[in-house]
Formats: structure tokens, sequence, C-alpha cells
């Protein structure tokens, strides 16, 4: 639990955001954390040096609407959400289409945890340096 | 700005000729990672303390310590851990 | 409307160091829309931190950029410091601020010197960065490496500064002193640089707040904002007055960084002065558990890492947002209007550091 956080659903994320920027805040960034059966977005918005957050909690297979276009700015940390996530935005401002931060014949999302619940053999398809 | 100007026409160049001239290295500096083995009592510390998994430590019966020099960051975090201080960080870098 | 190009700029241009694209559709000279394209030195170091213990971890944040490393280290550390409620030692706090503010000297230094290649401006190039050599001199005379310092650690720094050293710290700030009042006067004022910087790249407030510009790109468009206002590490008790200009432009932002460049070297000094004596870092205990978002101010504006750990001495996750992550949507706002060959000056303008964006 961090300090100054609303718990927000898809359908009011639009406009809590909408009333972060009308009062004045500043967009920061978007955090994912993968909880394994869902995952948790968090928005963080400063103004004065304070952090305001906004945690979504979302469905391993739901859609995310897109941000971007109330802060434009979102538009590159949602594209990176696509990529290492996997996780399906809609209506962003720029789209590229899964190829922001990895490209072709890289490893499919991933910074997301294995989906299916019963364990199967580990996959490992980080590639990264154990 | 002339003063530099003038250093910088008939002044001694900035750099050393590299191979030839060597800065003598600083104390404390943290250059190569040096263990004296008949210290050494195979603890394993540095090998489960170290970032890049640069050190092999065998156990009780073989009794190795094995070092790759291109996996270390030279972080001196082993130093900092091991128990008896055999290791130490020469502040030499290369041999 | 007459015809559209569009010129890859990058990813291997002359003045870019690392790697990006800039997709820049161009009508004639004059530049209409720039894309980013990035990916090229994705490293994956949020992942690996689910592999590495949380103290392995600290070296770990601190490879995440090659120029800001130690300010990255300090970040990952207060963020743990604050999930595990551990109070440093008022000396481990003033010996971050002076590592940290030598840093921020020797990535202004970089900067300045890679922006005057950018135009061309050898000598400035040239002159910027032997005085960064004295500045890695003195990191690595007092923290054992040039520029992975590798002295953070949870709970504290891991080596102190002897009192020899603090000597060695003040006579290399006098000695930079005298080459600053000697040669950024003259890169101020010089003719050539200002015709390739002002008014060039102009953000203007409006848009710096709206696309949530950090660091000097802000401070440059009139936006009074350092988070070392907050008063972490020793800010508080060593003072610091904030550098800003309201132009918006090239020139603007290079003015920031030179006025920053005298400002870290007074805090050095101050902080020398106030060195309280005593314990360098404190034992921690246990795992982190719990979640917090970290903040501090880099050379390149303002870091943010958001940790969790869940009790096990591998942390959850880390995130990290690096400031050219944040400057990126004010570079797309600048580069529309201009002519091809500013391109590389708006560019290094917002001192882009690839690597610590993609991680």
């Amino acid at each position: 639990m961090l300090n100054n956080e609303l718990p927000v659903t898809r359908d009011t994320l639009l406009n809590e955001v909408a009333a972060r920027r009308h009062q004045g805040y500043r967009f920061v960034t978007v955090t994912c954390v993968d909880l394994g059966d869902r995952f948790d977005i968090l928005y963080h918005f400063d103004k004065d040096y304070v952090l305001y957050n906004l945690r979504l909690s979302l469905g391993r297979t739901e859609n995310l609407p897109s941000i971007s276009s109330i802060f434009f700015a979102a538009v590159l940390v949602e594209n990176e959400l696509k990529d290492l996530f996997g996780i399906p935005v809609t209506d962003l401002a720029i789209d590229y289409g899964g190829r922001f931060l990895l490209s072709e014949g890289s490893p499919v999302a991933p910074q997301r945890k294995p989906d299916a619940p019963p364990a199967q053999p580990a996959q490992t398809k980080d590639g990264a340096v154990k | 700005m002339i003063k530099r100007v003038f250093s910088n026409l008939f002044g001694s160049p900035a750099t050393r000729l590299y191979p030839f001239t060597r800065r003598e290295p600083f104390a404390g500096s943290r250059g190569q990672l040096k263990n004296d083995i008949a210290k050494c009592i195979f603890c394993g510390q540095c090998q489960r303390r170290c970032p890049a998994d640069a050190i092999v430590v065998g156990k009780k019966p073989d009794k190795s310590w094995a070092f790759d020099r291109y996996r270390c960051i030279v972080c001196g975090y082993c130093v900092e851990v091991c128990p008896v201080k055999c290791l130490s960080m020469d502040p030499k870098h290369g041999d | 409307m007459s015809k559209r190009t569009i010129i890859p700029f990058g990813p291997q241009h002359p003045v870019l160091p690392e790697p990006i694209q800039l997709r820049l559709v161009m009508e004639e000279e004059r530049v209409v829309e720039a894309l980013p394209a990035v990916g090229y030195i994705h490293r994956g170091l949020e992942k690996l931190v689910e592999k590495k213990d949380y103290n392995q971890c600290v070296f770990l944040a601190e490879r995440v950029c090659g120029i800001c490393s130690f300010l990255h280290s300090v970040t990952y550390c207060q963020g743990l410091e604050e999930i595990m409620s551990v109070t440093i030692p008022d000396r481990a706090r003033f010996l971050r601020l002076i590592w940290g503010e030598v840093h921020r000297v020797h990535s202004h230094l970089l900067w300045l010197g890679l922006l005057a290649d950018s135009f061309g401006f050898e000598n400035v190039f040239m002159h910027a960065w032997r005085c960064r050599e004295m500045v890695l001199d003195l990191l690595e005379r007092t923290a054992g490496h040039r520029v992975m310092l590798g002295v953070s650690c949870v709970g504290g720094v891991r080596r102190d500064i002897s009192d020899e050293g603090l000597a060695d710290i003040l006579r290399t700030v006098d000695a930079l002193q005298k080459e600053f009042d000697e040669f950024v006067p003259v890169v101020l004022n010089d003719y050539s640089i200002k015709q390739r910087t002002v008014g060039v790249g102009k953000l203007t407030k409006e848009q710096a707040a709206e696309l949530g510009a950090v660091g000097p790109v802000a401070r440059a468009s009139g936006i009074a904002r350092d988070f070392r206002e907050t008063g972490y590490a020793a800010y508080g008790e060593v003072g610091f007055k904030i550098v800003t200009e309201t132009a918006g432009d090239c020139y603007a932002r290079m003015k920031v960084r030179c006025g920053e460049m005298y400002e870290c070297l007074n805090m050095v000094r101050r902080a020398v002065a106030a060195m309280p004596a005593g314990a360098i870092n404190v034992p921690v205990k246990g795992n982190p558990t719990g979640e917090v978002v970290a903040r501090l101010e880099q050379p390149r504006g303002e870091v943010i890492y958001y940790l969790k750990g869940n009790g096990a001495k591998n942390l959850e996750r880390m995130r990290i947002r690096t400031p050219t992550f944040a400057n990126l949507a004010p570079l797309l706002a600048m580069l529309p209007g201009c002519e091809l060959a500013d391109v590389p000056v708006i560019v290094l303008s917002i001192d882009p550091c690839i690597s610590c964006t993609e991680r």
C-alpha cells in the first residue's frame, strides 16, 4: 500500500485521470506489477513533490484503456506495458504494435509470469543471465 | 582564455603515451581481485554474494577457488563479506 | 503542400552516444513530425531483480546507467531504507550528497562536451572532457572507481572519506572552479554557439508542464522543480539553490546546466565544511516487505524507483522510470518546425541517456 493511493476500476480510470489533470497534477509514470493471477497497474501523478497513485486491478486477459488521450506523455510507457507484459492497451495515441522495446524474434512478453496456474515444467523464456 | 590558448599551443598534451608512460594507480582504487589462497577457508561466502557469479568455490573434498576475471564487475562485495579477509582488491589494473 | 520525406535519424549517428532512432517526417528542410524508435539496448534489468538478492541489486541498480550510476544506487537504497524503516547515519547522508554532486558535475561536463561536439565545436568538447577527467580522478581517489563507484549499500555507504580525502575534494573543487570561471563564460557568450542554440528547440512552460518534462529541461522552461528541494540525503542541511531559466530553448538548457555546475561545487564545499563525524552505515537485518516509490534528482532529472518486496530476499518487482524516458515526449514537441541541421543539437540538449531509458 502506497501513500495517497486510490483504487480505481477500468470504468472510473479515465475520469479519475482527467480529474488529476484538472487539479494540475503532472503525469509521472505507470507501473505494472504481475501478481500471478492479476495485474496491478499503478498510475503515478505528482504535484508539489507529493505523489498521488491510482491502483487498477486488471484481470489477466482484460483490455486496458489508454490514458494517452488525456496525458499524451503516457503513450510511451503504455507501449512498454504492451511489450513487456502483453497487456492489450486500447485507444493508444501512437501504437507501436508490440515493437516499442522489443523487435521481431524477441521473447514474447518477457516480464509476464506464466499464465497457466497448473504447474507445468518451468519455461525459461526470459533469456536473462542467471 | 588567451593563457589557455598558448598553453594548449606550446604546452605538453593532456594525455599520456599510454603503454609507455603509465599513471600509478591511486591507493584504494578497485583494480582487480586477489585471493591469498593460503588463508582461504573455502566457505563459499564470496560465491554466494557475488552479483556477477564470477567466483566458484569447490567445497570440502577438493577445496578449490576459481575466479573468472571477465565476469567480475569489481564491486568489492566479496572482499567485504570474506570472514578471514583473504580476499583483497589490488589497485593495479590488468596484470 | 510539398512532398514529405521520412529520414531515419539514428540508430547510428555521429552525434549520438547511444542508439536511438528518430523517424523524422520532413517537408523539404523542415521537420514536421518525429517519432522515436527505441529498443536497441533493452537489457531486461528489471527482470533480473527476481534472481538476485536485494543487496546484490544495489550493484545492478548502479549499472542501469553509465553516467549517473551512483545516483541510481542511492535511489534504490533510499527506497529500501524506507520500506525497512532504517535511519542512516548523518555522515552517510553527507557522503551521499558529496559523491552525488561530484557525479552531477561529471555528468554535466560530459553533456557539455557532447553538445559542443554535436555542432562541431571540438575545442569545447576537448576542454570540457579535460575538466571531467579531473572529476573522474577525484572519484577514483575517494571511491575506488571512476564511474561505478560501488560505495552505496542499504543502510548507508560502504566507504568513508578520510580528512585528507576531504581536503583533496576541496582542492579539486577549487581547481574546477578556476577552470569553469575561465571557460564557462566563453562558452555562454560565444557567437557561434549562440547562433546554433538561441531560439532552437523551444519548449514553452505550458508544453513542459503538459508533457511532464523533468530536470534541466523543465527548469530551462521556467518550471522551478527540483527534487533536491525536498531535502533528501543532506540537502536540507546543506542548502540548495534552484537554477531556472525561462526561454526554454537549447541555450537556456545549456545555461541551466552550467549554473548547476557552479551550484554543485558550492554544495560540495558546504557539505565538506559541515561534515559530521560518526558511523557510515548501520547493519540492516531481515528482508523487505512492502512497496515504496523512491525518487530523487539526477543530473537529467527526476528518477523513480518503484520497489516491492514480499519478505523474500529477492524483490518481487523493481520498476525504474529514468529522466530521459520522461523527456522523450517533450523532445517530440521540440522537434517539429526545426531544420534538419538543428536536430542533433536539440536531441543532445535534453541530455539523452538511452541505456537507462530502456534499462
